[in-house]
């Protein structure tokens, strides 16, 4: 069991690949076919696409904040291929790649962050929770669910997501102690990329690291390269049996570096230095990944060409999304009850009367 | 040039750092912390430059939880600091709401007075600037609610600062409310001396005799230019700024409506039970007689604030304030 390998006390990390692509530990290497393999690094090139793209709307003034997942592909696409249909996602907010895996359509993702609440009604994707912005109160909800799942006897695992910061909330311990004495089935999944928008995780921790918050809670924790995608992979995979099993909750730390802002109202040369980024750089999950094909001799597509059809593609849905039927005033008001209370219909009717007026008057 | 103060262009970020410089630089009680508040300088850059001046063991980055922020400084509060603690958004309050209303509010009544409880909990709130969910919202009435806490929404860099200072100063746990869509939006002259203003006086903005407007915050500027369209339809309005929501200065409403005959408040938060349905029982209760038309609320619906394509009709604009002005003086 990998999980028992790399024992978070020890500051031990569960790594496959190193970052030239060289494989480390081939017998912890998770038995995937080459196309397998090609599919995952275009899965994650087309999320790295889509976010720059977004990144580059938001900048163009036609999209509105937007917290980006630049560096952090591998660990969302890996999540990505374990997750079954019936099993639950439910994302912090950093979590697009596993968004995109899960069955959301990337214009429902551009048409939130376009200002439009009906981004999180997700008309293709089963069981994905909303984007939560209060930092960590999911973690709650998936382990809610995993209470769920198991007392309805259903064949399905939960994975909430959360940040570094987020682990200095109250709600995370609570989920995980929560989560370890129900013995649900819960993967939490810590991207620690580093940040709390400004804030370092060493700022943030003494812990050695955050997989080993887990021991005290009573449920195994590992701390995994979340650049390494076979790592990610092979973590997962395990993961998902232990809990399906019906063994309880595990919590992964995967160690990762946000290359981008926190969102793009956040300038990161406020707080960190060109070399760090650099230095980080080195470990880039999509440049590990094609190294390791490159070396292996599976990757034959030409990656320009690709990125260019991804592109039309993803300008594609977010015309779609920009063309959505516009914003109408009910929209406001409609969604706040199943049941409706006759005060909200009136004031409803006042904005009418006062729109009425302002008509007129021209 | 003897005895004119020294005065300098600052917005209501500046202003606020300013009263926050001079606290820190004249009480060695006083700390200052929150997410991202060292550093960083906050995400409004409101403590920029801070730590620089003073340094980290005063002005710090706090781990990422908002419970314990203001948990901690409550206890740094009963022990001999003055904590002025920042919470990065008026949504990201309420995960310390438990801290506000279960011990900060309540420790001054539990001790009989034996602590005292010098804190201050400042947050930018309010819409309109195209924000996520839980950027936007005024939660002023949650807080008003609570017995023991004191509310103040400074609207003009003049106010923020003076009101700041008297935050500071207050033995009472002070929950300042910062309206971040008018940050840098307002320009001001403003004194570099200390001085503060203090909590619990609302400000007659303008006078006038058919209708009195009671408004606080990031509305007062919306207010101010629906002022300027009454004018041209022949109507006089009195504008107040209320500037502390609690205390909440009666004696100002009433005696303006004594003079007006109505009144209009305006404010972006959900309607119901709101600081607005406070000033109409104001209204009611010191000066039902006076009263020509039945007292307005211009407010924010009962929803939840929309995300940015559904948030301008949400947000009240000076042509709907205007509009129930009219409808007022006309009832």
């Amino acid at each position: 069991m990998i999980f028992n390998k790399f024992d978070p006390q020890e500051d031990k990390i569960f790594r496959i690949i190193d970052n030239e692509g060289k494989v480390l530990n081939s017998e912890l290497m998770p038995e995937l076919d080459d196309q397998t393999v090609v599919k995952a690094y275009k899965s994650m090139l087309f999320a790295r696409v889509a976010d720059e793209m977004a990144v580059s709307f938001q900048r163009q003034g036609r999209m509105y904040t937007y917290p980006p997942i630049l560096g952090q592909e591998a660990i969302q696409i890996a999540a990505g291929m374990i997750i079954r249909e019936d099993d639950w996602l439910v994302p912090a907010f950093r979590e697009v790649g596993t968004m995109l895996a899960k069955g959301v359509l990337l214009k429902e993702i551009f048409l939130y962050y376009l200002g439009n609440e009906q981004g999180s009604n997700f008309t293709k994707a089963n069981h994905v929770l909303p984007i939560c912005i209060p930092i960590g109160s999911q973690l709650l909800h998936a382990t809610g669910i995993g209470y769920s799942i198991k007392y309805q006897k259903k064949d399905e695992v939960v994975f909430p997501f959360i940040g570094d910061g987020g682990t200095s909330e109250g709600d995370f311990s609570e989920a995980l102690n929560f989560a370890a004495v129900w013995k649900v089935p819960v993967i939490f999944t810590i991207q620690n990329n580093q940040y709390a928008i400004s804030v370092p995780v060493k700022s943030q921790t003494k812990s050695v690291n955050l997989a080993v918050k887990a021991i005290a809670f009573g449920l195994p924790g590992i701390k995994v390269d979340g650049n390494d995608f076979f790592a990610m992979y092979a973590a997962y995979k395990e993961a998902s049996d232990y809990a399906r099993a019906g063994n309880g909750p595990v919590l992964i730390e995967a160690l990762t570096y946000r290359k981008g802002a926190h969102t793009t109202s956040d300038d990161p040369s406020k707080y960190r230095t060109k070399e760090e980024e650099q230095e980080w750089a080195k470990t880039d999950p999509l440049i590990r990944l094609k190294k390791y094909m490159d070396k292996k001799g599976i990757w034959k597509e030409n990656e320009e060409e690709l990125t260019e059809a991804y592109k039309l593609e993803i300008d594609s849905q977010f015309t779609e999304a920009e063309n959505f039927a516009p914003y109408q005033l009910e929209d406001i008001f409609d969604y706040m009850y199943e049941e409706k209370p006759d005060i909200l219909e009136k004031q409803k009717k006042d904005y009418e009367r006062f729109q009425q007026w302002k008509e007129n008057r021209k | 040039m003897e005895g004119k103060p020294k005065m300098s262009v600052m917005t209501i970020v500046q202003a606020i750092t300013n009263a926050l410089d001079i606290k820190l630089g004249e009480d060695k009680s006083v700390v200052v912390y929150g997410e991202d508040t060292g550093r960083e300088g906050g995400v409004f850059r409101v403590t920029e430059g801070l730590q620089k001046k003073y340094g980290s063991e005063r002005v710090f980055d706090s781990p990422l939880a908002e419970s314990a922020i203001v948990g901690a400084g409550l206890g740094m509060a009963l022990s001999g600091l003055r904590p002025v603690v920042e919470l990065q958004f008026d949504g990201f309050t309420y995960p310390a709401f438990n801290q506000i209303i279960s011990n900060v509010s309540r420790m001054h009544n539990r001790s009989r007075g034996m602590y005292k409880v010098p804190m201050v909990i400042r947050f930018p709130y309010g819409g309109g600037i195209n924000a996520l969910e839980h950027h936007s919202e005024s939660p002023e009435a949650l807080y008003a609610h609570i017995p023991g806490l004191k509310v103040v929404i400074p609207s003009t860099p003049h106010d923020a600062k003076g009101l700041m200072i008297a935050a500071i100063e207050s033995n009472d746990p002070v929950i300042f409310m910062e309206p971040k869509r008018i940050y840098r939006a307002i320009k001001q002259e403003v004194a570099d001396d200390k001085f503060s203003i203090p909590i619990g006086k609302a400000k007659v903005l303008t006078e006038g005799n058919d209708v009195t407007v009671v408004a606080f915050g990031t509305m007062i500027r919306e207010c101010q230019k629906a002022i300027v369209m009454a004018k041209e339809a022949g109507i006089s309005v009195e504008l107040i700024d209320l500037r502390t929501i609690y205390p909440i200065d009666k004696e100002t409403i009433a005696e303006s409506i004594k003079k007006t005959g109505r009144i209009v408040i305006v404010a972006e938060a959900p309607e119901s039970f709101s600081v607005g349905a406070e000033i109409m029982a104001i209204a009611n209760e010191e000066a039902f007689l006076y009263l020509e038309a039945p007292p307005k609320r211009v407010m924010g619906f009962d929803t939840i604030v929309p995300l940015a394509k559904g948030e301008h009709m949400y947000i009240i604009t000076p042509e709907r304030i205007f509009y129930e002005i009219e409808r007022t003086v006309k009832f």
